[in-house]
């Protein structure tokens, strides 16, 4: 069986949990995860698992997937969310369903429990997935390192269930299949020491009122590393001015206040999908990517021919931003 | 306040991977290194704390000899001592594997707060800080953008995505997940990096198992999701070239 963990905020579903329903699916048919421990349902049966304070209408909503069933894992210490309190919730809901994987989206309440479940159980975890290979009657899991200069296959080792979470983008949430019926709604009762959980959140809040909606922006220049000095974010904007384009920035550009945190694409900052977007100077981790790789048209401009923003871009010029942004401004007012 | 900070030695963000004989690992030789650079935040962080709350700073770093280089760069920083796990298989461990190391050598040193970088830039697990609390037995909290120490307490400030924030409360002692940009990072001085010489950096013993729960069986240099046109020529042609794909091809400007 392999268990999809699904994540919801006051009954609404993370669109990056129809992503990891999307890749269970794809798993499910294609693999033979061997003699798994689990003896009701087939090894390739996919079963959602939603935890939280109250998870009617987010189950609801999953029971659309062509699924085997979502389960509910409702208990009142599991909101707010807290490491503390999902660790115990997940354990209790793991031992009774005796899965053979786990997947869950590599979002950052996943990054802050996710680790410390599978260190709880003793099991493997293989983090920021990107896809699957099934290779000799065993999986193989496809993930970046090294900033995603290089791509490794993983094998998780040691008994089941095997913990893996998937990547933003990584699979499409429209992709995922729906039911020709709804599917079974059951809930899991688990145990859940209120007094146990030692973290005591406030709720969320956003630092400033975003006064730059970069999502609906039509064009985009977007500046990283590479523009090397607060000085040099003139010329970008310039750029920006010539082909009415909104100006933007990865994180290290933000962090270090060249431009404001409002400006910055990526998974802690805004996600894109402009008709064009303009990448100067950026390399393109992933976190970066996320945010950007919906756009229409990528341009990336970098001296470095290996730096990972060329894989996802449309046009590429490996050179100089200096020599080369002027040059286009020049183009495009000629 | 009795501060640990993890740090681990990552090859150079200007490296250019090339991939050893069993194409499952990096030819290590072949890399410069440097400080993991949330790592170096989390080092700055727990530099302030002291400043502010006063005691004591001790690095910590699992990997073989070369890791040395990071931990006198911590010490010049102004660290006041070091353990290192030293190993030559912690070179390309796994989180649960590392996270191991660095329990069993901060065992019996009492920390009141644990720092370590939210991801290395190399494997990138996002996992070492998580699995060190639980192996420790301590609450954690991941991708903090703020820390406030108070009476046997913590108060600090989680990134949520999208620009969203929360503060949570946990008791002391506790471990954190530091984001890069939670501070203004400062460099060595000259007389830091000669007072570094004279900090003690202890030798700790790596697990006996370091075979880890996940094991690499191919390495290899990304497959391009998308068919990129590479625009060559002078910058000028280059440029003129550009404008006018953007213009009549893919009609964007």
């Amino acid at each position: 069986m392999i268990v999809v963990v699904a994540e919801q905020q006051a009954g609404k579903v993370n669109r990056a949990s129809w992503e990891t329903i999307a890749a269970a699916q794809q798993l499910g048919p294609s693999t033979s995860l061997g003699a798994g421990p689990s003896t009701s349902l087939g090894a390739g049966d996919v079963v959602v698992l939603v935890p939280g304070g109250s998870v009617a209408s987010a189950a609801a909503e999953l029971a659309g997937a062509q699924v085997k069933e979502v389960v509910t894992v409702e208990h009142a210490a599991l909101d707010p969310y807290t490491p503390d309190g999902f660790t115990a919730a997940l354990q209790d809901a793991i031992a009774q369903l005796s899965p053979d994987l786990v997947l869950l989206p590599h979002t950052y309440q996943t990054r802050d429990f996710a680790p410390k479940l599978a260190a709880r159980l003793d099991r493997a975890i293989v983090t920021d997935v990107t896809a699957i290979k099934s290779a000799g009657g065993g999986l193989r899991f496809v993930r970046p390192m090294f900033q995603g200069k290089l791509t490794a296959d993983v094998v998780p080792q040691g008994p089941a269930p095997h913990f893996a979470t998937f990547q933003i983008g990584a699979f499409r949430a429209d992709q995922a299949a729906r039911g020709s019926s709804p599917a079974r709604v059951r809930a899991l009762t688990v145990s859940v020491d209120p007094g146990a959980i030692r973290q005591k959140p406030d709720a969320p809040f956003q630092q400033a009122k975003q006064a730059v909606d970069l999502s609906q922006a039509e064009r985009i220049v977007s500046v990283g590393r590479g523009i090397k000095e607060q000085a040099n974010i003139r010329v970008a904007e310039e750029l920006a001015r010539a082909i009415g384009a909104e100006i933007a920035a990865s994180r290290p550009i933000c962090d270090a206040g060249w431009l404001p945190m409002e400006r910055q694409v990526g998974s802690s900052g805004q996600t894109v999908a402009p008709k064009l977007y303009l990448a100067l100077g950026i390399s393109g981790a992933i976190q970066h990517l996320v945010g950007m790789k919906g756009s229409s048209t990528i341009v990336a401009i970098n001296k470095d021919p290996d730096a990972p923003i060329f894989e996802v871009a449309d046009y590429g010029v490996v050179g100089d931003l200096f020599e080369i942004v002027p040059a286009m401004i020049e183009a495009v007012k000629g | 306040m009795k501060i640990a900070v993890c740090i681990k030695q990552v090859p150079t963000r200007e490296w250019q991977p090339r991939i050893d004989e069993s194409k499952t690992w990096i030819r290590e030789a072949d890399a410069s290194y440097e400080m993991n650079e949330p790592d170096a935040y989390a080092l700055e962080e727990a530099l302030r704390l002291k400043e502010t709350h006063g005691g004591e700073v001790v690095v910590c770093s699992a990997g073989p000899a070369r890791v040395a280089q990071v931990i006198r760069e911590a010490l010049a920083r102004g660290a006041d001592r070091a353990i290192h796990v030293e190993d030559d298989r912690l070179a390309s461990a796994d989180a649960f594997v590392t996270a191991a190391a660095l329990a069993g050598a901060m065992k019996g040193e009492s920390f009141d707060l644990v720092l370590t970088g939210l991801q290395s830039d190399d494997q990138g697990f996002a996992q070492v800080g998580v699995i060190l609390a639980e192996k420790l037995g301590l609450p954690h909290a991941t991708i903090i953008m703020e820390v406030q120490v108070q009476p046997g307490s913590l108060r600090v400030k989680r990134e949520l995505e999208g620009g969203w924030f929360q503060w949570v409360t946990m008791p002391l002692p506790a471990v954190l997940t530091i984001q890069s940009g939670i501070n203004q990072l400062r460099y060595a001085t000259l007389k830091g990096i000669m007072a570094a010489k004279k900090k003690e950096i202890r030798k700790a013993a790596a697990p006996a198992d370091a075979s880890g729960k996940q094991k690499i069986v191919a390495l290899y240099t990304p497959e391009k999701a998308k068919k990129t046109q590479i625009i060559g020529g002078s910058p000028t042609e280059a440029a003129k070239e550009l404008v006018r794909k953007l213009r009549d091809e893919a009609r964007v400007l």
